[in-house]
């Protein structure tokens, strides 16, 4: 089973969200829980993990000055602009190329050959009895977080439950961390923007065809907009979670409510529960 | 010597674009001669990684100086490798009254 948490927006809190569900499920079964919000990672700041570390690379151009004979080619048929190709040398940008292994082929001279450059890290640690955290980090400045996605899924892939905390938004590392997953959370504040940032996200999970199910953060109590739209989209909501200062205070210690406030553990284990049968999986 | 101006048309008598990338056009003007010619820019409509490929296609048609108003960082990374210079141009008048501003020393020196 693998449930990504996602939002339309950031700062809805949906890092907390996957922290708190995989916490709440740790006693009952292992759980792996994947921080894809490669750009600003912040569940090890909930776990105090010591993980073993795993750099990832992504494969650049590197050019043999002996072979070129600067013909142009390779900087024509690069469309991200990752090769200039100047009077005496080619100027290869690392940070933007797309990996494609394009200009490889392209040049006539087979001048060019792929060397490793790394654009992240991926962190693997036991922090607690049953649970697993892995955790994506995209190095400062680059823009393959995709890349990094991958590499922090793919350190997961087999393990039973793994919860997936994507990145905010709808772009790519979104649809690269919602891939292959069976069920979406969308956390959302009960704002008109955070309403008009849901109905986004809800359109990527509808064509990725992709079941999904709302958490309703920081609630005022006045959610009725959110609510009237799920009910229009056929979405449940999972669970509410009011704005109240004695969350707020956990919170803001970097603590999780599920091991700090009564109830909210099995709140959260309920909501693992109506997402599997949301899915039509039995325990 | 070979200055390219970037351009919103094809000839001398165009108003130089302020974008270098996405400039319309880069017209080329022999210091000499005074003679011009234009290359429509091929890479406008394209989605990012504008300025190094401008880059190469202003290098590759041999010029020494390019004036325009505005450069993105990775342009200017590939600009500072490319030897050529680069001159700021923030006026609203023609390619040819930018490159007699040149001439008469009157454009600052971005690269
Ligand atoms: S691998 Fe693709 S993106 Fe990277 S420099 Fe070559 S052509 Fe450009
Ligand atoms: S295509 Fe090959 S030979 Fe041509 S400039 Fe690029 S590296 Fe050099």
């Amino acid at each position: 089973m693998k449930i990504v948490v996602a939002s339309g927006k950031g700062g809805t809190g949906k890092s907390t969200v996957a922290a708190n569900l995989a916490y709440s499920l740790i006693e009952l079964q292992s759980v792996t829980l994947v921080d894809c919000d490669v750009e600003v990672p912040n569940l090890h700041l909930f776990f105090n993990p010591e993980p073993a570390i795993k750099e990832v690379f992504t494969i650049i151009p590197k050019i043999d000055s002996d072979l070129c004979t600067l013909c142009g080619d390779c900087g024509r048929f690069c469309r991200y602009g990752a090769l200039t190709v100047l009077k005496d040398r080619v100027l290869v940008f690392e940070k933007m190329c797309h990996a494609c292994g394009g200009c490889m082929i392209v040049c006539p001279e087979k001048a060019i050959s792929e060397c490793n450059y790394a654009v992240g890290r991926v962190e693997d640690s036991n922090p607690l009895p049953g649970l697993r955290l892995i955790s994506g980090f995209l190095k400062e400045g680059e823009v393959l977080a995709p890349r990094v996605i991958k590499d922090a899924k793919a350190a997961a892939e087999g393990d039973g439950l793994i919860i997936i905390d994507s990145s905010p938004g709808i772009a790519c590392p979104v649809i690269e961390a919602m891939d292959e997953a069976d069920f979406c959370i969308l956390v959302t504040e009960s704002t008109p923007f955070g309403l008009h940032d849901l109905d986004l996200a809800v359109g990527v999970t509808k064509s990725l065809g992709l079941k999904a199910g709302i958490i309703i953060n920081r609630s005022d109590g006045s959610d009725e907009d959110v609510r009237n739209y799920c009910r229009k989209m056929d979405l449940p909501v999972l669970l509410t979670i009011p704005f109240s200062r004695e969350i707020a205070s956990v919170q803001n210690r970097g603590d999780l409510i599920s091991e700090k406030l009564p109830g909210w553990k099995e709140q959260f284990a309920g909501v693992y529960k109506e997402c599997l049968e949301l899915c039509g999986v039995d325990e | 010597m070979k200055i390219c101006v970037t351009s919103k048309g094809a000839g001398a008598d165009s108003a130089v674009e302020q974008r270098f990338g996405r400039s319309p056009f880069f017209v080329f003007v022999d210091s000499e001669s005074g003679e011009s010619k234009a290359v429509e820019n091929p890479l406008v409509n394209e989605s990012g990684g504008v300025g190094p490929r401008a880059v190469q296609l202003i290098s590759g048609e041999g010029a020494d100086v390019i004036i325009t108003g505005q450069l993105g960082g990775n342009a200017t990374a590939a600009l500072q490798a490319s030897g050529m210079k680069v001159f700021a141009y923030s006026g609203t008048g023609t390619v040819s009254e930018a490159v007699a501003q040149y001439k008469e020393g009157g454009l600052r020196q971005l690269i």
